[in-house]
Formats: structure tokens, C-alpha cells, sequence
């Protein structure tokens, strides 16, 4: 092998590395300038959840000199995050709620309680239900999700009436709590889980511990079943494990069943009058009828063109700006986040970021080095509980990737008890984040 | 001769890499905002997790440091601290102690 490396690969390398050299002295001095160019610089934040609240609220903690409204379509803000808990009445569904009072009160951000219906990228303007406009200089969208109705057949914005998703927090989760308390005793509560990517990863297995947990208590002779369109799942193994300890999984008495797609467990119709899901090769009468739908994007981006052909919105994860539209970014679940997890923590983080950069774009400053985290609890019981910690950073090759060495799930012989006590502080603080 | 030149060339680019993968280190404040959602505002808990606004930045970045080498017994701050190194987590505790008032 040759080791001789000519002059002109010489020169290449030497610039090369000036360039390094300015991006690692220019990063810190470029932070620390304050020239108050952003004075008076409009941002609108569309959505009111732990996407948009973060967002917003940093904007003002970074740089009070920016205008900030935040369109959050609601009075106050219901959290999906912790929704699994009320439906087993392990807490009162006011838990969830949160009100909107101190982001105006404490950081002067302007609360519009309503739904926008028209983004205008060219013209820089928002239109809101009530007709009213919104200009802005940079806009932020956290829309969350939306889902694709119909893409199971049978089952539709109607039919969430009878058989809810409640993947949205509120009347969906007051619904599906309603149904689960009507449930006699021997009944069977299905779960039909999506295929990747969707909201919450552990969401629906953490949906199925805790139902199981209370079916245990109340109605014994009841099951859970997931039918799922995946393999596998997110924490599977040590939700398998607690599931042997606290639910006899795998044994004939066993409280939950899981359905993996390739042993027919993908549900392609629901009838949902008579709430039977139907596979490939089967059907299953449910006598309480989850079905979590796959999912897209939240309408007003896709509206707005921010989709590409996955239904979710191509960002730079360094600004967490639209690939699709200029001066719009989105943040949360409706993106395509690279390796973070579509999850209530990663919004958060991801709206730091993004929250960040938009303060350094309106004061004509370099973007600063973006670094991100995600960590989230599942109960399998209220008293046991796991996690999945990661940080991640932009890698050498400029993607958002996870640190290598770093993060994971819960050890098998983690500490359980605690997490679970962890996991409720968890909700405490992260609501104190973006509420208080 | 020119084989010293690569010889050199491969330390300078070694410790270029190096760089490039911190290219930009995270202030201590980006560092420390990704503490909040667990921690609480400003690093005030409101249940069990500990506060950290109320630590010195040596006792923070102790605590960070024997997390990372597993010194200190944790549920997920094993985990995280892993994603650090030194200098950043020396960097977020600074940030954290200069919110004491």
C-alpha cells in the first residue's frame, strides 16, 4: 500500500482543516454576540402542546425582544403522555389538563385559544378559524399527528366514536375509560396497535400492562389483546419479562396476548358496530374495541406542504426548519426526527433546539451546536416501571444520531419501584417545563 | 521524509477528527435545558426526582463524572451521563450554578 500523499491532496486536507479550525473558534464568539437585531421579530407557534409551549416559552426565556403567540386551538392543553394512567383511574382526567395562564402572564406570550386553518409561506401569514390573520417572520409548527382513516378498512373518523384510538388526549380517553368500566367480567379489551412510526413507541404496550393491571383487580376473567401490525415493539423485552412477573404472559391464564403481524396479527378491517377486528385469516370479537390507526402527520402540515410522500416533515434537525418551506419549522411528532423517537420528551428537546436557532436566525447569528435528549417511562403496574434514556448529537457524517455508549432501556433487574416513582415526577416537571 | 509528513498528517488529522465530531461544543445552557423535562424548571423538581439547581458546579459535575463511570448507583442518570464528556458536563453545571442565586 502507498503512503504518499501529493501536494495537492496536501493543500485540500490543509484547507480542510482551516475550515474546522474557523467553525470550532467561530461557534462560541458567534454565541455570546447580543446586537438585539431581533427586536420586534414576529415568531407564531402553532400548537399548544409539549412541542409548542417549549418553543415558545424559550423563545421569550433566550430573547424577550421577540414577539411570540402561540395558536394553541384549545382553552387549555389535555396530555397524551400519562393518559394510560387516568384510564385506570390512577388519577383524575383534570390531571391531565393544564392551563395556559403563565406562558402569558410570565413570559408576555400572546395565547390564541384557536385553531389555525391556513398557512401562507409565500406571504408570511397565518389565517385562524375566526378569520383573523397572523404575519410572522418564522413560524413553528407542533401540530402532532394525524391519522390515516380508512387505511384500515372500516375504520374512520365515525367509527372512533365506537371504537376509540384515544391517541389524542380528552373526550377519546374519557370514552375508551367509560367503555373499559362498562366491560363485564370475561370480557376481551383489543388493542390494534400501528405499524412504525406512530406516536409514543411503548404507548400501546404500556396501555395494555396497565388495563391488564386493572382487569386483574377488578375483572379477572377479562384479557387484553394486541394485535399488532409489527414484530416487534418498543422496550419489548422488558415489558415481556414484567408482563411473566405481574400478568402470567405466556401462560394459560395469562392477562395479555400479543398478536406479532407475522402470526396474523396485522388488522386490515374493523367492523365497528359489532366491534370485531378482522385479520388476513381470522376475526376477533372485542368487547372494548382500541384501535390505534396508523398515522401521519397533523393536517396543517400536511396542508401547508410540509409532508413528503411518508405523510411526516423532512427537517434540518440543526434549526429543525421545514425541507419543504422556508421560514416555517416543525417540531414534535409530526417530524421526521432521525433517530429520536416520536415521544413528549423529544418535542420538548427538539423545541429547545429549534426554539435556539430561530433566536440566532432573527439576530443574524450562526446556528449553535444542537445536542438533544430522550427519556421515557412506561408503567406495567403503578408501582413498576421502566425507562428508555438516550442523548443524542449531530454525528460526523451530519446526522442526528444517538451517542454511542450512552442511553438505553431499564437494566432487567432495574430498580422498577423507583422508576415508577420517577415516572410521576417525570410527568410533574415536564408539565412545570412547559406550563409554569 | 515523506513518510514523517504522513506520520503527522495522521496526528493532525486524528486530532482534527476528533474536533470535528465535537465540532461545536454545546453551550452549558443547550446542554442544561435537556435536563429540565425531568428535572423541572431551571432544574427545580417538583416530586422525587432531586432539584439541581441547588448544587455547587463541582458537587454537579462529581456527580455527572461518577455516574458516567458508574462510581454512583442511578436509575436512568447512568445512562445519560454516558452521552458526555467531560468538558460538557463541566459546562452544563456551570450553567446550573450560575442560576443560584
Amino acid at each position: 500500500m502507498k503512503t504518499r500523499i501529493d501536494r495537492r491532496e496536501f493543500i485540500k486536507f490543509a484547507g480542510a482543516a482551516g475550515a474546522v479550525a474557523g467553525i470550532t473558534l467561530s461557534l462560541p464568539a458567534c454565541a455570546q454576540t447580543k446586537n438585539g437585531g431581533a427586536a420586534g421579530a414576529k415568531v407564531v407557534v402553532i400548537g399548544g402542546g409539549y412541542g409548542g409551549t417549549i418553543a415558545a416559552k424559550y423563545i421569550r426565556m433566550m430573547d424577550p425582544s421577540i414577539d411570540v403567540t402561540l395558536v394553541t386551538g384549545e382553552k387549555t392543553f389535555t396530555s397524551c403522555p400519562m393518559s394510560n394512567w387516568v384510564l385506570v383511574n390512577m388519577h383524575e382526567f383534570e390531571w391531565l389538563t393544564h392551563s395556559y395562564d403563565k406562558l402569558a402572564a410570565n413570559y408576555g406570550i400572546t395565547v390564541i385559544p384557536e385553531t389555525a386553518t391556513k398557512i401562507d409561506p409565500e406571504g408570511r401569514k397565518i389565517t385562524l378559524k375566526s378569520g383573523n390573520t397572523l404575519p410572522y417572520d418564522r413560524a413553528i409548527l407542533s401540530p402532532g399527528i394525524g391519522f390515516k382513516w380508512g387505511a384500515i378498512e372500516g375504520y374512520d373518523e365515525e367509527a372512533a366514536e365506537l371504537c376509540p384510538h384515544a391517541w389524542q388526549a380528552g373526550p377519546q380517553t374519557k370514552l375508551l375509560h367509560q367503555q373499559l368500566e362498562a366491560m363485564p367480567d370475561g370480557g376481551k379489551f383489543i388493542i390494534v396497535a400501528p405499524p412504525d412510526p406512530f406516536r409514543c413507541p411503548p404507548g400501546p404496550y404500556e396501555r395494555a400492562s396497565l388495563v391488564a393491571h386493572y382487569l386483574k383487580a377488578n375483572k379477572p376473567k377479562s384479557k387484553v389483546i394486541i394485535l399488532d401490525a409489527k414484530d416487534k415493539f418498543s422496550k419489548q423485552e422488558l415489558f415481556v419479562s414484567g408482563w411473566q412477573k405481574l400478568y402470567g404472559y405466556e401462560t394459560d391464564n395469562s392477562l395479555i396476548e400479543w398478536v406479532a403481524g407475522s402470526s396474523d396479527g396485522k388488522v386490515v378491517e374493523v367492523d365497528p358496530q359489532r366491534k370485531i377486528a378482522v385479520t388476513e385469516f381470522d376475526e376477533h370479537q372485542a368487547d372494548v374495541l382500541n384501535v390505534i390507526p396508523p398515522q401521519k402527520a397533523g393536517a396543517i402540515a400536511e396542508a401547508t406542504g410540509l409532508t413528503d410522500d411518508t405523510g411526516w416533515c423532512p427537517v434540518d434537525h440543526k434549526t429543525w426548519e421545514s425541507k419543504m418551506q422556508p421560514n416555517i419549522h416543525v417540531v414534535g411528532d409530526a417530524t421526521i426526527p432521525g433517530s429520536l423517537p416520536k415521544s413528549g420528551y423529544a418535542a420538548n428537546s427538539e423545541a429547545k433546539v429549534c426554539a435556539a436557532a430561530v433566536v440566532d436566525l432573527l439576530n443574524g447569528r450562526e446556528v449553535g451546536e444542537p445536542t438533544w435528549v430522550n427519556t421515557c417511562y412506561s408503567l406495567l403496574a403503578p408501582d413498576y416501571g421502566i425507562s428508555v434514556a438516550m442523548v443524542y448529537r449531530i454525528d460526523a457524517d451530519g446526522q442526528l444520531n444517538s451517542v454511542e455508549g450512552a442511553g438505553g432501556v431499564s437494566p432487567k433487574d432495574g430498580n422498577s419501584a423507583a422508576e415508577a416513582i420517577y415516572a410521576e415526577s417525570w410527568y410533574s416537571n415536564i408539565v412545570d417545563d412547559m406550563f409554569a | 521524509m515523506v513518510r514523517k509528513v504522513f506520520i503527522a498528517m495522521c496526528f493532525i488529522s486524528m486530532s482534527l477528527f476528533g474536533q470535528l465530531v465535537h465540532a461545536g461544543t454545546p453551550t452549558g445552557q443547550m446542554l442544561a435545558y435537556t435536563c429540565a423535562g425531568c428535572h423541572g424548571n431551571n432544574g427545580v423538581s417538583k416530586g422525587a426526582i432531586p432539584s439541581i439547581n441547588n448544587l455547587s458546579a463541582e458537587q454537579m459535575a462529581q456527580a455527572m463524572l461518577d455516574y458516567k463511570s458508574e462510581k454512583r448507583p442511578g436509575t436512568v442518570m447512568n445512562r445519560i451521563a454516558k452521552g458526555y464528556t467531560e468538558e460538557e458536563i463541566k459546562a452544563m453545571a456551570d450553567y446550573f450554578a450560575s442560576l443560584k442565586k
